[in-house]
């Protein structure tokens, strides 16, 4: 019978194989499109009519925010995985996208703030936008925290997947934060019903740059996931030489 | 650093945003790498040890 895709990858050894030759692949690509982006962005896009030169900050603020969200969302997608289909790589995936999900959140906050600060004449504010990626932010931290405090492997990725299904309420929160509530951050001006509202010389800087820091996290992603696999492979052939160092003497014992 | 751009009285605002991006982005491609090394290298300790995986007997 014919397998699907899912199921050639949920073979960790196929994983393996399969991510080794996407890898170099992917990460060259997501090295080309982010140098090209960086062009665009300080030598083909003009200043924004408003906000002038800090708009350039758009260039890696926004990717950072989508990937933070966007991240999220494939973590709870491995989370129902593993707890519906028992993938063998959906905690593999999960457990390793955590960080990275975390890093690029603090990125859209640090970015965030720094635009903030010219455009909105502060740094912080606690209105629902921010106030909610702050929660998503510490949300991964949570996430981290929780699997690092638990020994049994297995229980900690049950764990871990329940808090990251119930957390994806946070997603929509966030989108929609910046209709709601008195907010100093703008409305979505690219993922919006009736077209994006940014002018096309700011937009195509921007989903390049989009789509080089997608790519930038795949290769990320694979190469985390294929750290995970080895690590537990190590943990499995420790575990294996214990107990066949203490079969050993009990077989010299007797 | 401008790279002979002039990114108007708001200049440091930008580059300490492109900066922070890079640091960080640095640092995560550094540790995947450094933390692939050191999984390889144990499983190569094991192997020397005799302890290999089935596949591999």
């Amino acid at each position: 019978m014919q397998q699907s895709l899912t199921q050639r990858l949920a073979n960790p050894t196929r994983f393996m194989e399969l991510s080794a030759a996407m890898l170099p692949w992917v990460a060259a690509a997501a090295a080309v499109v982010i140098a090209y982006g960086l062009y665009l962005s300080f030598f083909v896009a003009p200043p924004d009519y408003l906000q002038g030169e800090t708009a350039r900050i758009m260039f890696i603020h926004v990717p950072c925010a989508w990937l933070s969200m966007a991240v999220y969302a494939l973590i709870a997608m491995s989370s129902f995985g593993l707890l519906v289909f028992r993938h063998p790589l959906a905690d593999v995936s999960a457990k390793t996208a955590v960080p990275l999900g975390a890093a690029f959140t603090f990125l859209a906050l640090v970015t965030g703030s720094l635009w903030g600060r010219p455009t909105w004449g502060t740094y912080w504010v606690w209105d629902a936008r921010l106030t909610s990626v702050l929660i998503l932010f510490f949300l991964y931290l949570g996430l981290m925290a929780l699997r690092s405090s638990i020994e049994e492997e297995q229980l900690a990725s049950k764990l871990t997947a329940i808090l990251a299904l119930v957390g994806i309420v946070m997603l929509p929160i966030i989108k929609f934060s910046v209709n709601f509530g008195n907010t100093l951050h703008q409305p979505a001006s690219v993922i919006r019903a009736g077209g994006p509202t940014i002018d096309t010389a700011l937009l195509t800087p921007l989903l390049v740059m989009a789509v080089g820091f997608t790519l930038m996290f795949v290769a990320m992603h694979l190469k985390a996931m294929r750290n995970e696999i080895l690590r537990r492979r190590v943990k499995a052939l420790q575990i294996a030489e214990v107990e066949r160092a203490q079969a050993a003497q009990l077989a010299a014992a007797e | 650093m401008d790279l002979g751009l002039d990114l108007g009285p708001h200049a440091s605002f930008i580059w300490s945003s492109y900066a922070v991006v890079t640091v960080v982005v640095g640092v995560l491609i550094a540790w995947l790498i450094v933390d692939g090394r050191e999984q390889e290298r144990r499983l190569s300790e094991l192997a020397a040890r005799g302890v290999k995986r089935r596949s591999q007997r």
